[in-house]
């Protein structure tokens, strides 16, 4: 995934060093590899790479770990500028 | 029976314990005698198969039963049959892919006893075949969750691969009678919908996240159930892209079917005020360039996408449009059929086209954020709209010069 990047400086990743226990599910949970342990802490290691799928910030005991998940689809979000975020779906063909 | 009607026989086994409902577990296996030869007629077909159960249909990729405390499991194939090839191929395309499931529930591979492993995957079909597939020589047991046959990670994201639905299903399944170990195997990228902790407190399983590809399975436990970091992380090779393209195509269906009518109809405005002839031979050049953006958004970006210079798939998608439209511009330029204006209109339309499907793509990747998706639809949506305007005002007008 080192060939494929998308935008920097837009993802929603929070992390709260002071609340993290170094539990490292977060590092096991990451599909991409962003977050790493250092000295029973974790930390972000590549911001940019977040796809905010939520993994982390779901499995993080302490809730260090924040995160606005989404669909990363364009008409997922068409749709949410429509009818509003509660109502909108992928539609039937989608995922 | 369940109380959730199962539609196949793999569920039956699914009910509660039979210590709890007595009465409730499946009815003994019919043994059908040797037969006799038909007095008459041609030979009588094969008898109906001892693990049939009135209305119920048996999975052809069932092979057996085993009894468990908590009823009958159903044991399954790991080898793939030429009906399971032909319904991926059916998916990919695109066809009846709503509704390509297995019954939720528990499985087996393999010889598992109460001390094997226990698997947790989704009920779309296709993963439920890869899993099984990279099962080859292990024992184990499959837990099939209700994800309303939505594969993993997309059903994680929807909260239907999740916590609760683990739980429910531990608990339906019985299977902490089934197993004397409190551990399950979750595919990671079920990490978005599932909490372990949460599963841990709810009901004593503890939750070990596996592999982020069903392939790395037999490495994961082998390895003493750990993953090496190439394990934990998702790829989006060029096969792995590709084979989403028809996907991408089948799903403009409908819309595609409204844009080129829309188009037939403006192509047919002229100097007659609308002439069918028009509406044709102009169409058919609408048409050309409509599909060309087509072929660079939905086909040429997803397969150059690492090379294509660009991080937003709107300039990706534009990049890709741009190249198509110029090859097309030169290859009729020595015999030009048509003025540059109505040229220019229709390279327009590519480049549109082809960004507007590009971006959609991000839908289906594994790598762009929300975040991203959204920025760049803010920025590019009024470009690419104001560009098929100006586009399909040029090709009315360019009927008139």
């Amino acid at each position: 995934m080192k060939t494929l990047r998308y935008l920097d400086n837009v993802v929603t990743l929070t992390l709260n060093a002071q609340k993290c226990i170094g539990c490292g599910a977060c590092t096991q949970v990451c599909p991409h590899t962003v977050l790493a342990m250092q000295s029973r802490k974790a930390y972000i290691l590549d911001m940019n790479a977040c796809m905010e799928c939520g993994a982390c910030a779901n499995n993080c005991p302490t809730e260090a770990l924040t995160v606005t998940p989404g669909v990363g689809c364009a008409s997922y979000i068409i749709q949410s500028w429509i009818v509003g975020k509660e109502k909108a779906t992928c539609g039937p063909g989608c995922c | 029976m369940p109380d959730s009607k199962p539609a196949c026989s793999c569920t039956s086994a699914s009910s509660a314990p039979a210590t709890q409902r007595p009465g409730m577990d499946m009815l003994p296996i019919y043994r059908p005698p040797a037969q006799a030869e038909p007095c008459c007629g041609p030979p009588a077909g094969p008898p109906s198969d001892p693990f049939e159960q009135p209305g119920y249909t048996l999975c052809p990729f069932v092979r057996d039963f085993i009894p468990t405390p908590s009823g009958n499991v159903p044991l399954i194939q790991t080898a793939l049959a030429f009906r399971d090839r032909l319904g991926t191929i059916g998916v990919r395309l695109g066809l009846g892919r709503s509704n390509y499931k297995v019954a939720p529930g528990l499985y087996a591979v393999g010889h598992p006893d109460d001390s094997a492993e226990v698997l947790v995957t989704a009920n779309y079909k296709l993963s439920f075949d890869h899993l099984r597939q990279s099962l080859q020589d292990i024992d184990a047991w499959l837990l099939v969750l209700d994800t309303r046959g939505i594969n993993v990670w997309c059903a994680a994201g929807k909260g239907t691969f999740g916590t609760e639905e683990l739980v429910r299903r531990i608990r339906h399944t019985g299977l902490s009678q089934v197993v004397s170990h409190r551990r399950l195997i979750l595919p990671q990228l079920g990490a978005t919908g599932v909490s372990a902790l949460k599963v841990k407190k709810a009901c004593g399983f503890e939750v070990v996240w596996g592999p982020v590809r069903a392939t790395d399975l037999k490495r994961f436990l082998f390895a003493g159930r750990s993953c090496d970091a190439s394990m934990r992380r998702v790829t989006f090779t060029l096969v792995e892209r590709l084979v989403l393209v028809p996907v991408e195509i089948t799903l403009l269906g409908k819309h595609l079917i409204g844009a080129l009518l829309l188009i037939a109809v403006l192509s047919g405005i002229g100097p007659h005020v609308f002439s069918l002839a028009a509406a044709w031979q102009r169409g058919i050049w609408a048409t050309a360039a409509v599909v060309a953006g087509i072929a660079a958004g939905c086909l040429l970006v997803p397969a150059l996408l690492p090379w294509l210079p660009a991080r937003s798939f709107a300039l990706k998608g534009l990049l890709a449009g741009s190249a198509v439209a110029a090859v097309l511009t030169i290859g009729q330029w020595k015999a030009p059929m048509l003025t540059a204006g109505a040229m220019l209109s229709l390279g327009m339309m590519t480049v549109a086209v082809s960004s507007f499907l590009a971006m959609n793509f991000t839908g289906s990747t594994p790598f762009t954020s929300p975040s991203g998706v959204e920025k760049e639809m803010r920025r590019y949506i009024p470009l690419q709209a104001g560009a098929i305007f100006v586009a399909l005002v040029l090709w009315i007008a360019s009927a008139f010069f």
